[in-house]
């Protein structure tokens, strides 16, 4: 019976060792370890066994079994992950075919220019002020120190609608509106669509957008201007971005100031970019005229104010490279995904 | 403004390069746009002799010529005809350039070596004003006994580097060389040099010759004349003449040169008339009478009226004052008196005469700007010592000087600690007062008052003082600080703001890319989306000077705008594209207009190609989805003319439109060249400010199974699904989750006239699982509402 027992492991891991399938694994499993299997038989057979015997066939027998039981589970193993392995083979796919995307639409570069700079100056503590395009005269005009008079009105440059209405020619006008409903401190930014009477061509637009930025409170000064138009310009072009102001004109600020940017290509040193002179043109600003201050009700002897005023389109020309303004109002699709 | 610097220098020492000098000036307010340095582009040109001309042996129209040119002799082949022996020519040498970019090498002409080019005066960028007796098409023959070799830039004076200047409307003070020395001398810290001006006055006195009247001092607060006679009339020195011609303006003859040249040097415009001219000898300055006509310089005729102001003679104006002169009164060959104007006019009735009459000149341009009225007495001092020293004429005795009412100067509070707090500087008092006294304006004894010089009227307010500090001082030696300290305020969107973003944001994630079209439109776009005659919309704000009439009213629909973006894509070849706008209409109350108009926010979707009503509609829910507005309906829209009757809806907020999307109609599409299948959505925004609702609030996770039926009818094809949708919703009470339409089906096995309409439906309870019983209740009444209401029939 011993023997019968050996010869049995020896058969059965030999048949084991040559299968392919899990189907022809099974049939090995019934063949010895199934009810009609032949391990089975034999420990059937023990009862005629002596009571020395049995214990020790009863062992060796439990032995087998328990090798096959493991040949089995190993082999069984085995099987399962050369299948899945052929499997996987076969599955291979062109990983290089494009993924499926559903296409998403694109902001207007004009709109991701507008996005940062609310974004800088709503982290500066400012707040979004809007109001009319279609203005009166008054806000538009009059308010701002410019009076009936001015060269600055000229009909060449501003939309009339009548003689007390105009397309707004700046996006001051906001700024007076909020002067008049609010008492400092104010911090605002005006975001906004203005015109001008100006034809259309590569860097001319009838319409255009400007952001403009007012600071009233006590004790504002010229060089908190400065302070904040310096963090401005590195926000939008980058930490080594440098500014220089020049004294200049405008109705509705005293001191008044242009402010140029180091050139964001050359980095100052002067390119095609910048017609070598290393600054581009981007801001005016100044102090808040105490004219304006007095028409909108603020007294300029307690309160003083900066306010700063910039080209959208001009911005964003710059930044992406874009060397034809009318390309921002075509709306190309070509155009557009590019942002 | 152009500024030659050696005219400059004149007056103020200039001890940089111009760059530098440019840099300088640039930065404390006279921004300069260029510097021109003449002959620049000249190079290796010098002066040649020529020895000997012979014929070219091979070519009838070249001349062979031998050119000593100091250093050694070479040989010239040229095609022009004026030159002889012995004649002083400029030769561009191999290796020289001209104006233009053009080099010069050596090279043969058939066949024969030329080892240079004689040049023409276009060659050198010349003209024939500067040179009237050379050559039109010929050799520039210069001066004899020139040194030869010598560079023709100097030969010819091309050394003048010329700073071209942007000067602001507040400072026509700048539109001067002194005025210009003056912000040099300050920003430099040298002297000022103004011109000593002494006039000899030979002549008897000048009162006996004409006398002024201003009739209308509100618009001529002061008037000078000066007479000189025994005047002749020549070409100016080429001292003058060359700096005349650097800073742009033409030669004319001695007397106008002295105008212009004391218009440029000291910024006051003058004028010259011929006395012989004068009826009555007498200058009356008054308002032109309605209908009065006038020939001015420029031989136009010129019909005045009373808003402009005149120099008139006893008969007739003579000059549009401050604008131009008259042609029966101009200064000519045979003029044998002169009566010299310079006189102050008020800016503004000066810049709407020059308006009126369209024609802008360099002295309406000036006093437009309102210039020094104590200069006016300087400035005809300064042309009659030019008289003097070109031997011009002989200038009489006294200034006929009409000034009525004497200007006052303006004082201004000066408090050196106020100018310090407004730019956050600590400058001294006392370089506050340098920089002052630099710039003419006297501190009293007490320090606290300024005294402002008439050529500054931009100076009113410690503001304007302020400026001048900081301008002196360098604004960028400004130390910069952040507003910190002072009150603290929050920076924030309102929620109009987030919901623009939201709906910004979920259009682009649905695959829409966002335009940006113009606010006006042509008054034509409204026939073109079919819009009838009564509409509302047809009511616009009209821009009183557009810039035609494409683009002449504020559009009141953003729909024509949209279609021609989709249209400018579609004739561009490109396939498909899916475009939004926010922008504003513009709506009047009332016409004409006399309140401002409402300005209406919207948001304009626009797809085409690979889209169809459901895409847009898709974009629509989802953009109400993420604002949780779920209180919507659509509905069919049949009367809106720009779209498909059948496959347009309008949209419902609680009952009320806030919209519409739909196909366009065919022969709007074809209106706008656009493809046949364009879809178009506009909603308001204020709606989806007003409905928006994004406060999320949990709700515990289910813990009872849900039950779902499947049903399918057949229903009559004008039957709308969201009839179908209300009835289950209505019969299914509190047990209902979710209604899911899965088909829509017609054809084969569906009569004609009828459709199948698929749902699943699933039902749960919050608090036990529901039992087959109950669910079958519910579709029993469901399925009778669908029967009853809707003649539904069930498919099995």
């Amino acid at each position: 019976m011993k023997e019968q027992l050996n010869s049995i492991k020896d058969q059965a891991e030999k048949e084991l060792s040559g299968i392919t399938s899990i189907q022809e694994l099974e049939n090995i499993r019934v063949k010895y370890l199934g009810k009609k299997g032949e391990l089975t038989s034999v420990l059937r057979g023990m009862g005629a066994l002596s009571a020395e015997e049995r214990p020790i066939i009863g062992q060796l027998a439990n032995e087998v079994r328990s090798f096959l039981e493991e040949k089995l589970e190993a082999a069984k193993n085995e099987l399962v992950s050369k299948e899945r392995t052929a499997r996987l083979e076969k599955e291979v796919i062109d990983v290089t075919i494009p993924g499926k995307v559903k296409a998403l639409g694109k902001k207007h570069p004009l709109s991701i220019v507008l996005d940062e700079i609310k974004d800088v100056f709503i982290g500066m503590g400012y707040e979004i002020a809007e109001g009319p395009e279609v203005e009166l005269d008054y806000y538009n005009f009059e308010a701002l120190n410019i009076p009936k008079n001015h060269p600055a009105r000229d009909v060449q440059d501003t939309f009339y609608i009548n003689e007390n209405m105009v397309l707004r020619t700046q996006t001051s006008p906001v700024q007076v509106r909020v002067m008049e409903q609010k008492k400092p401190p104010i911090k605002i930014i005006c975001p906004g669509r203005v015109y001008r009477s100006d034809a259309v061509d590569a860097t001319h637009s009838p319409v255009f957008h400007q952001v403009e930025g007012l600071v009233v409170d006590k004790g504002v000064t010229m060089g908190d201007l400065i302070g904040t138009l310096q963090v401005f310009a590195k926000s939008l072009f980058g930490e080594n971005t440098k500014i220089r102001l020049r004294p200049h004109h405008f109705p509705f600020t005293e001191p008044s100031a242009e402010v140029d940017v180091s050139c964001w290509t050359c980095g100052g040193n002067g390119c095609r970019v910048c017609k070598g002179e290393g600054w581009i043109e981007i801001l005016g600003a100044g102090m808040v005229h105490p004219k304006v201050l007095e028409n909108c009700g603020i007294d300029p002897e307690v309160y003083s104010g900066f306010a700063f005023g910039l080209g959208v389109e001009r911005t964003a020309m710059g930044r992406f490279n874009i060397d034809d303004l009318r390309l921002l109002y075509e709306n190309d699709i070509r155009f557009l995904k590019q942002f | 403004m152009k500024v030659p610097l050696n005219w400059l220098n004149d007056y103020v020492d200039i001890n940089v390069s111009p760059k530098e000098f440019a840099d300088a000036l640039t930065l404390s307010g006279s921004k300069v746009e260029g510097i021109e340095v003449q002959g620049e582009e000249i190079s290796k040109v010098v002066v040649g002799k020529i020895l000997s001309v012979e014929k070219h042996p091979d070519a009838d129209k070249l001349q062979v010529t031998k050119v000593d040119i100091g250093s050694e002799i070479i040989q010239i082949v040229t095609g022009a005809r004026n030159i002889s022996v012995g004649d002083y020519i400029p030769v561009a040498l191999h290796g020289s350039t001209l104006p233009g970019g053009k080099k010069i090498t050596k090279g043969k002409l058939r066949g024969v070596e030329s080892h240079g080019m004689m040049c023409s005066i276009a060659e050198l960028e010349l003209t024939k004003d500067d040179y009237p007796e050379a050559a039109e098409d010929g050799i520039f023959i210069l001066d004899s006994d020139l040194p030869l070799g010598k560079d023709i830039k100097e030969v010819l004076g091309l050394n003048e580097k010329i700073v071209e200047f942007e000067i602001t409307s507040n400072r026509p003070d700048c539109l001067s060389m002194v005025g210009i020395a003056r912000e040099t001398a300050v920003t430099f810290k040298t002297p000022l040099k103004k011109p000593e001006i002494k006039v000899k006055e030979e002549g008897d006195e000048a009162s006996q010759y004409a006398s002024v009247e201003i009739k209308d001092s509100d618009l001529c607060p002061r008037y000078a004349a000066r007479i000189v006679k025994d005047v002749k009339i020549g070409p100016s020195p080429k001292w003058m003449k060359d700096r005349l011609k650097a800073a742009g303006v033409r030669p004319i003859n001695n007397i106008v040169d002295i105008t212009n040249y004391v218009m440029l040097e000291l910024g006051q415009p003058m004028h010259a008339f011929d006395l012989e001219n004068l009826q009555g000898k007498k200058i009356i300055v008054r308002r032109a009478n309605d209908g009065e006509v006038i020939k001015t310089l420029d031989d136009q005729e010129r019909k005045l009226d009373s808003s402009m102001l005149v120099i008139a003679d006893a008969e007739k104006p003579v000059a549009v004052a401050g604008v131009m002169g008259g042609a029966n009164s101009e200064v000519s060959e045979t003029t044998k008196t002169i009566l010299f104007e310079s006189a102050n006019f008020f800016g503004h009735s000066v810049r709407m005469t020059a308006k009126k009459l369209g024609m802008r000149t360099e002295a309406s341009g000036r006093f437009e700007k309102g210039l020094d009225i104590e200069n006016v007495v300087t400035a005809i001092n300064r042309a009659v010592q030019l008289v003097e020293e070109l031997g011009a004429g002989t200038v009489c005795k006294g200034v006929i000087d009409c000034y009525p009412i004497k200007n006052q100067p303006m004082n201004v509070n000066f408090r050196p600690e106020k100018i310090n707090a407004l730019l956050g500087t600590s400058i001294e008092a006392g370089e506050m007062v340098e920089i002052f006294k630099a710039l003419e304006l006297e501190v009293d004894e007490a320090g606290s008052s300024v005294k402002v010089p008439s050529f500054r009227p931009d100076i009113e307010r410690e503001a304007d003082l302020a400026e001048e500090v900081a301008r002196f001082f360098g604004y960028n030696n400004i130390e910069s600080t952040l507003l910190s300290g002072k009150s603290s305020t929050l920076g924030k969107k309102s929620f109009k703001q987030k919901v623009e973003d939201i709906v910004k944001n979920t259009m682009i994630s649905c695959g829409m890319s966002e335009t940006y079209t113009y606010s006006f439109t042509s008054p034509k776009v409204f026939d073109k989306i079919n819009l009838p005659a009564d509409s509302e919309l047809r009511k616009a704000v009209v821009i009183s000077n557009p810039l035609g009439e494409d683009y002449s009213i504020m559009r009141t629909t953003t729909i024509p705008d949209m279609l021609e973006v989709i249209s400018r894509n579609y004739n561009r070849r490109i396939e498909e594209a899916r475009l939004f706008e926010m922008s504003y209409i513009y709506i009047p109350e009332s016409l004409p207009v006399d309140k401002l108009p409402t300005e209406k926010q919207v948001l304009t979707m626009g797809m085409y190609g690979n889209a169809d009503f459901y895409d847009l509609k898709g974009v629509v829910e989802q953009l109400f989805q993420t604002l949780g507005i779920s209180s919507y309906e659509f509905l069919p829209e049949k009367e809106c003319l720009a779209f498909h009757p059948g496959r347009t809806a309008k949209i419902l907020f609680n009952g009320q439109k806030v919209g519409m999307i739909g196909e366009i109609h065919p022969e709007v599409a074809e209106n706008f060249e656009g493809p046949e299948r364009t879809y178009v959505g506009v909603i308001e925004i204020e709606p989806l400010v007003s409905n928006a609702n994004m406060t999320a609030k949990y709700r515990p996770l289910p813990k009872f199974p849900a039950v779902s039926r499947d049903i399918a009818m057949l229903v009559k094809d004008e039957v709308m699904v969201k009839q179908i949708e209300d009835i289950i919703k209505q019969r299914s009470s509190k047990i209902l989750e979710e209604v899911k339409l899965f088909d829509v089906y017609k054809g084969k096995q569906v009569p004609e006239g009828m459709k199948s309409v698929a749902y699943s439906i699933a039902f749960r309870a919050e608090d036990r699982t529901l039992t087959d019983e109950e669910v079958n209740k519910v579709m029993e009444k469901i399925l009778t509402g669908l029967k009853d209401n809707l003649g539904a029939q069930l498919r099995e």
